[in-house]
């Protein structure tokens, strides 16, 4: 899978002098696709920026706004959404530390366990994935009505004493972190997998040889060992559950009170109509993320990560 | 030391029970004899699959989700691949300034993807639809294309095509009867993974659909009153079409592997 690729790309700098030839092939292959990302994700930031600085226009409709400097709008979201940005941040690495918590195990048993069994191996591959196969909103569902009020879950939680009587499960920041969790496993478990394939076992043994606990063992040798595929896994489940808002939504696993900022983002660009606003969050986000994301991969480089 | 043996494969036994869970139940109600909304267990009946097309929208939304997935990844693939051979084989000016333009649209949040593209076009006066939906899926596709060809290219042997070129070979003959033969695994395999991200997209396509319904949109604005057990059938049918594809492809190619007598 691609996701594999995160973690381990070839340094790309190709040092062999029979493979340079003249630059201008190179452009050839490299114009269309980057021009199109030029086009299609560079300007369209470009445009959010312009839009976030909008006002209203003096008497005009709903939706109507005029370019300006109005700089406000980002102080206006902070003050409105502030909550919103706080909880999404908290419920994506919430997710993030649980999806690691299954997935590193997982992706343990599978890469270094399953080895000696390759056709056992591909098997536990191909269920690890097989949640990309299916419709995630379906998914999402699935779960909504799995743990519904009225659903077997939760009745016999409140048989055994587990649950309060008046408890519900969806609808709470518990049902959206686990929504969460469970949609970006899969994207938690591949990069781990391949970085804990090739381990090797040998640093492993050579760790309790020098009479190292297993624990000991795991955290000296093991996790430095597979941190690429950590950063990787890490990243790759906490961007999207923090722009996420199906699972946040009150027609899957969350409510009002779950909303995340991806939920402000829609309502106020699909529903209120009010684009500055939408486009002063979206930003406020990204700049929120890529600031996460350089500070955590400072020690790989994105030449290693792509 | 018996416990701490079967410790790990049952917590990840338990693991992929936990991912299976609502596979299993989308797939089991699409069988479901539902009379208005799908949620209560009514008995089991083949009339959903036999139907599908009759609950409104679905079907129609289903095929739009396969044209804008089909155009998306011929396009993505192409452009994707003709960077990634460049990336690997040449040098060239403002190389990292390139490598982060390609990673960004995988770091940036959907949303804000989303939304970028919506207030361009709403800026461009261009109106929602199918060819913004496309023109959207097609953005964030080559950078997946990019990652999975790349690592085929890196790992091709430039010496293959410099026997080609030693052999009178044209460039067009190179091209296609030997490096593109060597890098159709990685090719194929970028496709199948935009397709996938293509057809499953739900956040993008929602800020630039308009009114157009793809199969995600179409359940999203179903979940409100209720999504029809034919959802549940396309989902199925589309879920168990594709792991039969990636299961003959696994375990041929564990097969093949163990016959040739390579162990990684």
């Amino acid at each position: 899978m691609a996701i594999g690729a995160f973690s381990h790309g070839p340094s790309g700098v190709t040092t062999d002098a029979t493979v340079q030839r003249s630059s201008r092939i190179a452009w050839l292959l490299l114009l269309p696709g980057i021009a199109y990302l030029i086009l299609f994700f560079l300007v369209p930031l470009a445009s959010l920026v312009m839009t976030s600085f909008q006002e209203t226009i003096p008497g005009g409709f709903i939706g109507e706004y005029q370019n300006a400097f109005r700089w406000e709008n980002y102080v206006e979201v902070l003050g409105l959404y502030g909550e919103h940005t706080m909880r999404s941040f908290l419920y994506a690495a919430t997710a993030t530390i649980i999806a690691l918590i299954i997935g590193y195990p997982l992706a343990y048993f599978i890469g270094v366990k399953l080895r000696r069994f390759p056709l056992l191996q591909s098997l536990a591959l191909v269920l690890v994935i097989a949640p990309f196969f299916i419709s995630f909103l379906l998914r999402t569902l699935a779960w909504k009505q799995i743990l519904a009020d009225e659903g077997f879950v939760v009745a016999t939680m409140k048989t055994l004493q587990l649950l309060p009587d008046d408890a519900h499960i969806t609808g709470t920041a518990i049902s959206v972190v686990f929504g969460l969790a469970y949609n970006f496993i899969p994207f938690m478990t591949l990069p781990l997998y391949t970085t804990l394939e090739r381990l090797d076992l040998r640093l492993v043994e050579a760790g309790s040889d020098l009479y190292a606990n297993p624990f000991t063992t795991f955290v000296k040798v093991t996790v430095p060992l597979t941190m690429p595929g950590i950063i990787s896994g890490t990243l790759l489940t906490f961007i999207p559950a923090a722009g996420d808002y199906v699972n946040a939504s009150a027609n899957f696993l969350g409510s009002t009170s779950t909303a995340m900022i991806g939920n402000v983002i829609e309502s106020n660009f699909l529903v209120l109509q009010n684009f500055p606003h939408a486009a002063s969050m979206s930003l406020i986000l990204m700049s929120a993320i890529l600031v996460l994301v350089a500070t955590y991969v400072k020690k790989s480089g994105t030449e290693d990560l792509l | 030391m018996k416990l701490g043996k079967w410790l790990l494969p049952t917590y990840a036994i338990l693991a992929l029970v936990y991912l299976l869970v609502p596979i299993v139940y989308t797939i089991a109600f699409s069988f479901n004899d539902s009379q208005r909304t799908n949620i209560i267990w009514n008995g089991f009946t083949w009339n959903n699959w036999l139907t599908v097309c009759e609950a409104q929208g679905v079907c129609e939304a289903f095929g739009n989700s396969i044209f804008i997935a089909s155009i998306s990844t011929l396009v993505a693939t192409v452009l994707g691949t003709a960077i990634s051979i460049a990336l690997v084989r040449y040098r060239f000016k403002f190389r990292s300034a390139m490598t982060l333009l390609l990673f960004m649209p995988m770091a940036t949040p959907e949303v804000v993807l989303g939304a970028g593209l919506a207030s361009q076009f709403l800026a461009a006066g261009m109106p929602k639809g199918i060819t913004t939906v496309i023109l959207a899926h097609i953005m964030f596709c080559i950078s997946f294309v990019v990652v999975t060809v790349r690592a085929r290219v890196a790992s091709l042997d430039p010496k293959l095509e410099e026997a080609g070129r030693d052999l009178y070979g044209s460039p067009s003959q190179v091209w296609w009867r030997i490096t593109f033969p060597l890098l159709l695994p990685g090719i194929v395999a970028a496709a199948l993974l935009s397709f996938a991200l293509s057809f499953d997209d739900f956040i993008i396509t929602n800020f630039n659909r308009g009114a157009v319904d793809t199969f995600p949109s179409y359940v999203y604005t179903a979940a409100a009153r209720g999504i029809p057990a034919e959802a549940n059938v396309i989902a199925s049918g589309v879920f168990l079409l594709a792991i039969a594809m990636v299961l003959v492809a696994q375990i041929g190619g564990a097969i093949r592997r163990k016959k040739l007598g390579i162990t990684t």
